[in-house]
């Protein structure tokens, strides 16, 4: 296997609030390989786009972030500002979560992607670079005279990739690129990262809480939970075989249609998710599982071998058996 | 029949766009809704399922036909209507919108039963409301306010004050769609409980077809203001027969084994209806040439169609069925 071009190590993020410190992130590991796609699952407040702002380190000041974010070797967290602004865009870039209405309203969509060639000027070579860019998201190239409120949801987010992509990275961060859109529209928005994947040759993270989502586009799988992962492998095993139990109950709220043991029997989780504030101890989970064991409120969790490549913090796992 | 509930007869509902154009938002529409049962009304962003479901709870008027309720017309006047809003209520799509920030849980509750004038104990009521939408002990819940509750268990309290007045007809407007995946199915989970239980009937709107195989009984499928496919659940997912509704299958992620088949371009426009069957502009066989080897190409670009019966209870509105 090739070195990953990024590696996260032992990652922890703490925001600071009035009511005390956030631990938000709490010893993340995982690697991106290049060309691959890895998928980051979890429901709301789990921490994923936590992750998302620590790898390019645009979190909130007073944050406080340790561990490594080692892209090609180098610590992202380490980095100088004149560093740190080369490798924004250029090597990592990101469509951030609900940044549907954050284009500029009085700005043509067109002159907001030159600002990110950073050219700022309409030169013929920018306005081919934005045609290009355009096009390549499958927007004509016309649109670029457009305001953002000419276009719809599927078309702004065509723009924000299109953006993303302005400086061509290598590594693009996708953080629920398709969650506020049809679902017609969310399969367009889907087929088009992948063929970016393929043809550009992207490393890509793609942050949602629709596990079915993931497997349809990431060969891999990190589901977290409460801050860390819990579950990792490849997407389709994840999703079809979990081996922790919230991956299961996760995976089971997105039901195949046709699999009679869900007709007219919905499945959920019983219980709220966790406030970060107040972790619960042992297994973060044991409160919400439904195979839960005497020890677990006491078992330092994590993530043990489960076969195949794949890795879980289940005591299940480490006992050998399927939960 | 007696099995109907509720009815539409004919129904179109416009409304004023730029321009002085019409937007034909409900555009024909003839559906029944069955005693004690889950109607999923499925379709893409802008086909209309708020706008019909808020026809049929009497908040939009009909531009053209009528909604029968038990057998009688809906009448628009103001006796008539707060009855009719007692039997029929509605959850709507954005669950925050749907509290106010400044009213407690209880008040939330008991508020319909305010505006029904209903006599009797309210406090005891409104704790029933609460314990039957699974906030148990009702009591803990009373005097906290939403921005103290879980996304879960605000759409529980929207859902108990519907409930609280015991309607016969439940229009749940995208109940699950904001809210996180694990407590997406115990919402279901209750839904299908109060139809168990409770006995009321429940008009599901959803862009979410697993959600379909979840709880519906039946499936409507709307396009562009006008249902182009109806059937049992269960037959509608494993053999759907309209277009529009096989394309719609295939993006689904949770239905695997069927080819993608992406629509381009976004949801449709209700100020310009195609003439013919309103989806031939997008229709897979019109396009792949299919249609016209059939020898209908013709009449899809040129003939709008109604529902008709494919199978036993199973109507579609296609040239080529
Ligand atoms: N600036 C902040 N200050 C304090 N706490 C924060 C801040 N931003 C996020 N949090 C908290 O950190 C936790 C993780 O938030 P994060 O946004 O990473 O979650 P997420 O997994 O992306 O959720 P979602 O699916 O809702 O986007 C949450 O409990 C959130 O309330
Ligand atoms: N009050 C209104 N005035 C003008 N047009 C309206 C009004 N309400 C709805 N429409 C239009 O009618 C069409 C149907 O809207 P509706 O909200 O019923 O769709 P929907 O199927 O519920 O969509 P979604 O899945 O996005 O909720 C849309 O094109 C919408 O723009
Ligand atoms: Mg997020
Ligand atoms: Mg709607």
């Amino acid at each position: 296997m090739t070195a990953p071009l990024l590696s996260v190590r032992d990652l922890h993020v703490t925001y600071r609030s009035e009511a005390g410190p956030v631990p938000a992130v709490r010893g993340v590991s995982f690697d991106l390989h290049p060309g691959e796609t890895l998928g980051l699952a979890g429901e709301s407040g789990c921490g994923k786009s936590t992750i998302a702002g620590a790898l390019l380190k645009v979190l909130p000041p007073g944050t406080e972030v340790t561990g490594e974010v080692l892209l090609d070797g180098e610590d992202v967290l380490q980095m100088k500002p004149g560093r740190l602004r080369a490798v924004r865009w250029t090597e990592m870039s990101i469509v951030f979560q609900g940044a549907l209405h954050a284009l500029n309203p009085v700005q043509r969509v067109g002159n907001q992607i030159e600002e990110a060639i950073e050219t700022h000027r309409t030169t013929p070579a920018a306005t081919a670079r934005v045609a290009e860019l355009l096009e390549l998201v499958g927007l004509p190239a016309r649109r670029a005279g457009d305001y953002p409120h000419q276009l719809s949801g599927g078309q702004r987010q065509r723009v924000l990739i299109a953006l993303a992509l302005a400086c061509n990275p290598r590594v693009l961060i996708a953080d629920e690129p398709t969650t506020a859109l049809d679902v017609m529209v969310q399969a367009q928005v889907l087929e088009l990262l992948e063929r970016l994947q393929r043809e550009l040759a992207l490393s890509m993270i793609f942050i949602t809480h629709d596990l079915s989502t993931l497997s349809y586009v990431c060969r891999r799988t990190a589901v977290m939970y409460a801050g860390r992962i819990v579950e990792e492998g490849p997407a389709e095993e994840v999703f079809a075989h979990p081996r922790h139990p919230y991956a299961s109950a996760l995976a089971a709220a997105f039901p195949l249609i046709g699999d009679h043991s869900h007709r007219m029997n919905p499945s959920g989780l019983p219980g709220d998710p966790p406030d970060p504030r107040a972790i619960p101890s042992g297994c973060p989970f044991h409160l919400r599982c439904a195979v839960v064991q005497p020890e677990c409120p006491e078992l330092d969790v994590e993530l043990w071998p489960a076969g195949d490549g794949r890795r879980a913090a289940c005591i299940h796992v480490l006992a050998g058996a399927a939960p | 029949m007696s099995d109907v509930l509720l009815e539409t007869r004919g129904l179109h509902v416009r409304f004023a766009a730029r321009h002085g154009e019409i937007a034909r938002a409900v555009d024909g529409v003839d559906l029944e809704v069955r005693h004690g049962e889950v109607l999923a009304l499925v379709g893409e962003s802008g086909c209309g399922k708020t706008t019909l479901a808020r026809t049929i709870m009497g908040l939009e008027r009909p531009a053209e036909g009528e909604i029968v309720f038990e057998g009688e017309p809906v009448r628009y006047e103001g006796r008539f209507l707060r009855g009719y809003r007692g039997k029929v209520q509605m959850v709507f799509q954005d669950p925050m919108g749907s509290l106010n920030p400044r009213r407690t849980i209880y008040e939330a509750v008991a508020e319909g039963l305010r505006i029904q004038k209903l006599p009797g104990d309210e406090a005891a009521r409104v704790a029933e409301a609460l314990a039957r939408a699974g906030l148990r002990p009702p009591e803990r819940f009373l005097q906290l306010y939403p921005y103290e509750l879980s996304g879960g268990q605000r759409q529980r309290v929207v859902i108990a004050g519907a409930m609280v007045l015991n309607p016969s007809l439940l229009v749940a407007d995208e109940p699950v769609s904001s809210l996180d995946a694990s407590v997406r199915g115990e919402i279901l989970k209750l839904m299908l409980e109060l139809v168990r239980e409770a006995g009321v009937t429940i008009l599901v709107v959803t862009h979410d077809l697993g959600l379909a195989w979840n709880i519906a009984d039946r499936i409507a499928v709307m396009y562009l203001g006008r249902i182009v496919e109806e059937g049992p659940a269960e037959e509608l997912l494993s053999n759907p027969r309209h277009p529009y509704t096989r394309a719609l299958l295939s993006v689904v992620p949770e239905a695997e084994e069927m080819e993608q088949q992406i629509l381009q371009g976004e949801a449709p426009d209700p100020t310009r209806i195609p003439p013919g069957c309103r989806f031939h502009p997008r229709c897979p066989l019109v396009a792949s040439g299919e249609a016209a080897r059939l020898g209908i190409e013709e009449r899809c670009r040129t003939d709008d169609l109604a529902l008709h019966e494919i199978v036993a209870d199973h109507q579609a509105a296609c040239h080529a069925l």
